[in-house]
């Protein structure tokens, strides 16, 4: 289980590179080398935030080429569960911490016969890793990334020095959108289209692709939710015969760590279907916040991800085959 | 003998159309013309106002499909004598097409293996490809020893046309190379094979 693999890193160095993003080196400690990874691919980070573990998904940023650190860019978000404030306001260099070893859930499509990347705000960052790839590799790409304001968007700037005209920029404050309408009918047979942005501009970059009657095989989309707060309920356990109470600011697979017990889980952010667990009985709604699960498994309420997903109800209690 | 299960044999669901493409491109070999004449009856007009097609009658040669397609004002029908010359012209009209437009086959299983294999090479994914299977369930059979490829087989055992051994036709499918793939079903005493029996009609 990847999600298992975790080794120590360092931060070796951080910089506020936009308005209100910092970006991280972290270096590994106790071996020479971090293993590679290919662009799009992320990692998570364990904080230990005083009596509380935090661990969040970042894609990584830098050259996949380069396995002596891995860059990670974070974003202070205000309704943050405190993982983006934490890597803000509590780390710095020196400061260590462990990571799993890198997943990658949005791999560049070696069939592609041409890139087209559509970023939004901090969604860059896996942009970043898959552009030096693709240059490396001498494949065609194109992309479009819109920010809220020069000051607000990380990278735009080096990217442009670095990619030249392949690099389109939108800036909301100057009322620039992404000319995507015409862009989706420009493209050669063969594109494959990526977007990582903010829910509402994944949505419509779908929407706007399936209307232009691009098949579902080239679209492709990261989307990591951080699981949301909501009631307290309760959790049992009726492998490891475990009762135990879910925080309103806590996932099931944060108590279920909190508790002392590993689980499999590789993003945590309801995309990767790795923390997939089985119902056995339930006596409340299932309030599912995950992209893996169909809409049939949903309604079914056999399955939950247990990363993203939790009970509506205070005082409710799901019975996990765990 | 066919040892079925094998994953790698393809299924066709059926030509479903999308609304949404921009393009409709078909190619069309033989009673595959009916299953577009079914989908017609299933579509609305401006369905066909967007799709080219690209027809050989092949064994549906005389059956009028051709009039009857053309009722539906298609913006283009193209006719062409074999498979081989759909084939070249679709790799030409792929060359220069754009997203949004959807990819249709329909007819016997060689000749969607063979369009399925220019999409491929033009980037189009195989599970985006709208296929039906119509007419004959003869097979393309590559002879896994000499790499041969024999056309229009429709018995098991079957002979390899080019080094003749006598071959299984397996189930076991490339869709790179758009054929099933053939194994020597005597090697141990040459000659001793089941008779073949005609079971791709």
């Amino acid at each position: 289980m990847s999600g298992e693999a975790e080794f120590r890193v360092r931060v070796a160095e951080t910089e506020t590179v936009a308005d209100g993003i910092r970006r991280l080196r972290l270096v590994p400690l106790g071996r020479a080398a971090l293993p590679l990874f290919s662009g799009g691919a992320h990692t998570v980070l364990t904080m230990q935030d005083e009596d509380r573990v935090l661990r969040n998904p970042y894609s990584l940023m830098g050259s996949p080429f380069d396995s002596s650190s891995y860059q990670i860019s974070v974003l202070r978000t205000r309704d943050s569960r405190g993982g983006s404030i934490f890597v803000h306001d509590k780390l710095k260099e020196g400061s260590e911490l462990s990571i799993t070893a890198p997943v990658n859930l949005f791999p560049i499509d070696r069939r592609a016969r041409r890139h087209l990347l559509i970023a939004g705000g901090i969604g860059i960052t896996p942009f970043m890793a898959m552009m030096e790839q693709l240059e490396r590799e001498e494949l065609p790409f194109e992309l479009h990334y819109g920010m809220r304001s020069k000051a607000g968007g990380a990278y735009w700037s080096a990217l442009r020095d670095t990619y030249g005209r392949r690099i389109n920029t939108y800036f909301d404050d100057a009322q620039q959108k992404i000319p995507l309408t015409r862009l989706l009918e420009n493209q050669p047979l063969g594109t494959h289209l990526y977007v990582c942005g903010p829910a509402a501009m994944i949505d419509w970059v779908l929407t706007e692709a399936r209307e232009a009657g691009w098949p579902e095989e080239n679209v492709h989309f990261e989307r990591f939710s951080a699981p949301p707060a909501g009631a307290p309920f309760t959790i049992e356990l009726a492998k490891a015969g475990r009762v135990i109470d879910v925080k309103p600011t806590q996932s099931i697979l944060e108590a279920i760590e909190a508790a002392g017990l590993t689980v499999p889980f590789l993003c945590r952010g309801g995309a990767c279907g790795q923390c997939e667990t089985h119902v056995v009985s339930c006596s409340g709604t299932i309030e599912h916040n995950d992209h893996f699960l169909s809409a049939a498994e949903k309604a079914s309420g056999g399955k939950i991800m247990i990363c993203v997903s939790r009970l509506k109800s205070a005082g409710s209690r799901i019975v996990l085959d765990l | 003998m066919l040892s079925t299960g094998i994953i790698s044999r393809p299924v066709y669901p059926g030509l479903t159309a999308d609304l949404k493409a921009r393009h409709n491109l078909f190619a069309v070999e033989g009673e595959g013309a009916a299953a577009v004449l079914d989908l017609a009856k299933k579509t609305p007009p401006e369905f066909f106002t967007k799709a080219t097609l690209l027809y050989c009658p092949a064994a549906s040669a005389g059956k009028d499909y051709e009039k009857q397609i053309e009722a539906r004002q298609p913006k283009a029908l193209w006719t062409f004598p074999t498979p081989a010359t759909v084939m070249f012209r679709l790799k030409g009209v792929l060359q220069t097409a754009t997203m949004g437009t959807r990819l249709y086959v329909t007819g016997t299983e060689p000749f969607i293996g063979l369009a399925l294999k220019e999409a491929l090479e033009a980037g189009i994914d195989h599970k985006s490809l709208i296929t039906e299977h119509r007419g004959s369930a003869k097979r393309r059979v590559q002879c896994v020893h000499c790499k041969g490829f024999t056309e229009n087989v429709t018995t098991n055992p079957a002979k390899c046309g080019h080094c003749g051994l006598n071959l299984l036709v397996r189930d076991h499918y490339s869709r790179r190379l758009g054929a099933f793939q053939g194994v020597c079903i005597d090697a141990e005493v040459p000659g001793e094979a089941p008779a073949p029996e005609e079971i791709f009609p």
